[in-house]
């Protein structure tokens, strides 16, 4: 990385206080559409923080993957289940706050704490392969790492089939065991057409 | 403070901290879309570690990029077949509060 150190440190503050900031805001606020579009956010920033990381290659994998195909992906299932309810209270919501609270906070000081006392075995910066590591990855993922690029392709090739076999329609006519007409009646509330004559 | 570089362990808190919250979202949400959105976080933390031990250890032979690389994709398609799961049981059962989903509840 050929960045002054003092740039990258400001880099560094501005991207850490974006994703720390965004990620409270994606599980503490009340709308859940700013909740996805801070997602997003966080997301470009993770991606920011990769790039100081000297990882051009996976930068640009996230910010393709996780803003342009996973978000979008959250903003059509919001735009598509998003109905006003009133959620049903919950009698020890209280308790449940302070127990799951407690679990986070010790599990982050756990965290911490490994962070900073374990001595890690930092490589000299001098064997850094810097920009060649777009050409290292495809090293890797055509040589010793060929099995699970495979695999992979696999897996996305069931995840698309699963994925439609579990969002379309019901499309049978019958019910298989009892031989009775299917209610395929749209659950959603059915709307007035749009544009319709006042007059 | 005179440092060479950012020390590892700045990136290890980062992802500490975005794994803890995505925990916290992931436990308290009653909105099932928000369930997802926290695991997503989850897996971003994850994905800063592996970079940084990649960067930081790892530097000449970055496998831990691979791994991340092998982590977007499984990610990509855990919100695709977690988004057709939230459809199919909306469908059912008309809401996406996470309270009433206790269909294994016995």
């Amino acid at each position: 990385m050929s960045i002054a150190i003092t740039t990258q440190f400001i880099c560094f503050t501005v991207l850490t206080l974006v994703v720390i900031i965004g990620a409270l805001g994606v599980v503490l606020l009340e709308s859940i559409v700013y909740s996805a579009f801070l997602l997003g956010g966080v997301f470009m920033s993770v991606a920011g923080l990769y790039l100081l990381l000297n990882a051009s290659f996976v930068a640009a994998a996230q910010v393709l993957v996780y803003v342009g195909a996973v978000n979008v992906l959250i903003i059509f299932a919001i735009m598509l289940v998003n109905k006003k309810e009133d959620l049903k209270p919950i009698g020890d919501i209280k308790s449940r706050r302070i127990i799951s609270t407690s679990i986070c906070l010790t599990l982050l000081s756990l965290l911490i704490r490994v962070d900073l006392t374990n001595v890690w075995s930092l490589s000299s910066p001098q064997n850094s392969i810097g920009e060649e590591s777009t050409i290292r990855i495809g090293e890797h993922l055509f040589s010793d790492y060929l099995l699970p690029f495979e695999v992979a392709s696999v897996l996305l090739l069931m995840a698309m089939i699963g994925a439609i076999v579990l969002a379309r329609r019901d499309v049978l006519s019958k019910d298989i065991s009892t031989g009775l007409p299917v209610d395929q009646e749209l659950i959603e509330k059915s709307s007035e057409p749009l544009l319709t004559n006042k007059n | 403070m005179n440092l060479e570089s950012i020390p590892l362990q700045a990136f290890l808190i980062v992802s500490s901290a975005l794994f803890c919250i995505g925990i916290w979202g992931l436990l308290n949400s009653r909105n099932a879309v928000r369930v997802l959105m926290s695991i997503e976080l989850m897996l971003n933390a994850v994905n800063i570690n592996l970079m940084a031990f990649s960067s930081y250890i790892d530097n000449n032979l970055i496998q831990g990029q691979v791994f991340a690389i092998f982590v977007i994709t499984v990610a990509a398609a855990e919100a695709a077949v977690g988004l057709a799961i939230l459809l199919s049981l909306y469908r059912n059962r008309v809401t996406v509060d996470m309270e009433s989903f206790n269909l294994l509840k016995w």
